[in-house]
């Protein structure tokens, strides 16, 4: 985990509230360089919220955003521009076409025109546009209007990548697309702060994780370390043919399992690292007569841990 | 400034492709003067204003004002004389529309002009036609400020000898004419509907600018804008910009091809650019005034559609109320056109620069207190 000395983004106590509802309270974490930080949570948690006092769309009650170790103010103008933003909502003007759109926002940014028309181009190769590039944006498909709008962030070459919930609505070509720039672009080094409602994504992209909820944040760190956090176990179900019970009471005594028994002509096993076990446990059942027809393996995810941290689930 | 620029280009690119813009800012506007063009065009010269003569007085003063005052106006097509033998005869003619006014000039007028006594001459209107009364007023008061003007220039120089004041009476005669055409002249009939259409439609020209500002709220893209090393003040300039530089640019081809195709007079070039100027700015900033405080763009523009229309109509965008006299034609100074249309009339009149600049400096007034209204109101809307 990178040291919050060297965290391209660090917040510390973000508060905002609007009129008696707090919408986020005391939030704090930071993100590396390379690093890709999953905020994750429930609608009305406070996640937009929060992203958008991070990248100085909305003024924050308290608290303080740095990037870079410079605190992000009101005036920060300069700061800004080491800060991409994909904001949920679409956010591209319908009536330019996807060259305009990004050339614009290219020349906002501060790169000249040569410049900026380069990096239009590469832009456009990254999120499989070019070809589409002299279309208005009205006239572009939800996924394709999807990825412009991921396109925009990467005019400038962030330090740091804001993505709020990038991938909604979007269909799996387009999503895989983004996603697959996502990785990229974090292992070219940018750091990245990244909300969703889906969890696959956030446990495939996701470096850590931080789980808000009410304005929040419930707790961090990897997906291993949470689901350690809150005591969950993985799960191997084995059917097969043979003695089960006897077979089921010789795992039990295996040290990495915490439990096993027979339930409807079923093995269910429970241990902390089902990948570890299975080998042994495929061991112990030839040793033990048992011929295995089916292994099904069930890790903890987080989903699981956000049920338990939140009582509610992530789409709620 | 360089932002601001940017934005103000792209949102002029935007509107270029949207073609509401081009409708609102020349199409409609010619459009609409083209046909009142068609209407009225010949108006003034069908009808001109019927006034009536009585002449009880007959002496040097009087004739100074019939023969030196009336018949020029008559002879310039703008007035049709009528000479009536007595009060009765001329009030009757009023009373059945023969007349839309009557000039009596009483009995011992010269004497007390000479004599420095007090004196008037009387206007008898006809309550149906304020204009034509407005006329008779305009040319009597021309001709009775310039009278009391000698006056107490000779009474300074030559202590009142009668005779000075005489000779100056006779001398100012050609002044007093001249003030007719200027101060009080009106555009013709079809220049002024063209040029009420033309600044009718600059109010809904420069809308748009003031209420992108709501587009780009709804459209999500505000939050682009804003997360991108650029101020909220730098975004609003550039969209208040646009709209002026589209304002100015719509009200010059409108003049010009007004010019052109209605032969439209208007006068001293730097006066009018001037005039246009502030009228952009000030239509500008009163629509921004009315964005600032709306919840979206729809909302604005219906809000700014109702100002547009309320304060056009008020100001004689559609008809020059201020002629309608009494209260209206004050209520009418509290819209921007009437300053707007009467400056574009008293240039058109032969008016220099330095006699609109009250007009242009109303118009500023105008675009000061509703630009203050509008910084206000987006101010609260940041901190919210």
């Amino acid at each position: 985990m990178p040291g919050t000395e060297d965290a391209v983004l660090r917040c510390e106590g973000l508060r905002k509230s609007f009129g008696a509802s707090v919408a986020v309270d005391g939030l704090g974490f930071h993100i590396g360089e390379g690093e890709t930080y999953g905020l994750l949570g429930p609608n009305g948690a406070g996640k937009t919220t929060s992203i958008s006092m991070i990248s100085g769309v909305l003024a924050r009650d308290g608290g303080e955003v740095l990037i870079d170790g410079e605190p992000l103010t009101g005036g920060s103008v300069r700061l800004k521009s080491k800060i991409g933003y994909v904001p949920q909502d679409l956010a591209v003007y319908p009536d330019l076409t996807g060259r305009e759109n990004l050339r614009f926002f290219a020349r906002l940014y501060g790169l000249n025109r040569r410049d900026a028309a380069r990096r239009v181009d590469e832009v456009l190769e990254v999120v499989g546009l070019s070809d589409r590039a002299k279309d208005l944006a009205k006239n572009y498909s939800g996924g394709m209007q999807r990825r412009l709008n991921v396109a925009l962030g990467l005019l400038h070459r962030p330090r740091l990548l804001i993505l709020d919930e990038p991938t909604a609505g979007v269909d799996p070509q387009s999503r895989n697309s983004i996603l697959d720039s996502v990785a990229q672009l974090a292992a070219q080094g940018m750091a990245i702060l990244y909300t969703t409602h889906y969890m696959e994504e956030a446990e495939r992209l996701c470096d850590r994780v931080g789980i808000i909820d009410q304005g929040r944040l419930r707790a961090e760190g990897t997906q291993r370390e949470l689901v350690a956090l809150v005591g969950e176990q993985d799960h191997v179900t084995l059917t097969g043919d043979g003695d089960l019970e006897a077979l089921s009471a010789r795992l039990a005594e295996l040290d990495e399992v915490t439990g096993a028994g027979v339930t409807d002509g079923r093995i269910e096993v429970f241990t902390h690292d089902a990948r570890a076990l299975l080998p042994r446990l495929l061991h112990v059942a030839e040793a033990e007569g048992t011929t295995v027809r089916s292994v099904q393996v069930v890790e903890p995810d987080l989903e699981a841990v956000f049920l338990h941290l939140t009582g509610k689930a992530l789409r709620d | 400034m360089r932002t601001a620029l940017l934005i103000a280009g792209k949102d002029f690119k935007q509107r270029l492709r949207d073609k509401t813009l081009l409708m609102y800012a020349l199409l409609l506007p010619l459009g609409l003067a083209f046909v009142f063009n068609l209407v009225f065009g010949g108006v003034d010269e069908q009808s001109a204003t019927r006034i009536g003569l009585l002449d009880a007085d007959r002496g040097t003063a009087a004739s100074r004002f019939t023969d030196g005052v009336l018949r020029p106006v008559e002879a310039s097509g703008a007035i049709d004389l009528r000479t009536v033998q007595s009060r009765e005869e001329g009030e009757k003619l009023v009373e059945d529309g023969d007349l839309t006014a009557l000039f009596v000039i009483p009995q011992g007028f010269t004497a007390a002009v000479e004599s420095g006594a007090e004196t008037a001459i009387v206007i008898v209107g006809d309550e149906g036609s304020p204009t034509g009364t407005s006329v008779a007023r305009a040319i009597a008061t021309s001709y009775t400020s310039q009278v009391t003007t000698v006056r107490l220039a000779v009474a300074l120089a030559g202590g009142g000898d009668p005779q000075a004041v005489q000779q100056a009476v006779a001398s100012s005669e050609a002044v007093a004419v001249e003030r007719v055409g200027t101060s009080d002249k009106q555009l013709d009939w079809g220049t002024y509907m063209a040029a009420g259409m033309a600044v009718f439609f600059l109010f809904f020209t420069v809308q748009f600018g003031a209420s992108g500002m709501l587009e780009e709220r709804e459209n999500g893209t505000m939050a682009r804008l804003l997360a991108a090393p650029v101020s909220r003040t730098a975004v609003l300039a550039g969209k208040l910009l646009l709209s002026v530089f589209v304002g100015a640019v719509s009200m010059a081809l409108l003049m010009a091809a007004m010019a052109l195709l209605f032969d439209a007079q208007w006068g001293d070039p730097v006066g009018l650019a001037l005039v246009v100027l502030t009228g952009v700015v000030a239509a500008t900033a009163l629509m921004a005034s009315v964005a600032a405080f709306a919840r979206g763009h729809e909302a604005a523009s219906n809000r700014q559609a109702v100002l547009a229309i309320v304060l056009g109509a008020l100001g004689g965008a559609f008809f020059p109320v201020a002629q309608l006299g009494g209260l209206m034609s004050q209520i009418s100074k509290i819209s921007p056109h009437y300053w707007f249309l009467q400056s574009l009339a008293d240039l058109s009149g032969g008016a220099s620069v330095g006699d609109v600049l009250p007009g242009v400096a109303v118009l500023a007034a105008f675009a000061a207190v509703a630009g203050g209204v509008a910084v206000y109101g987006w101010r609260r809307e940041a901190g919210a």
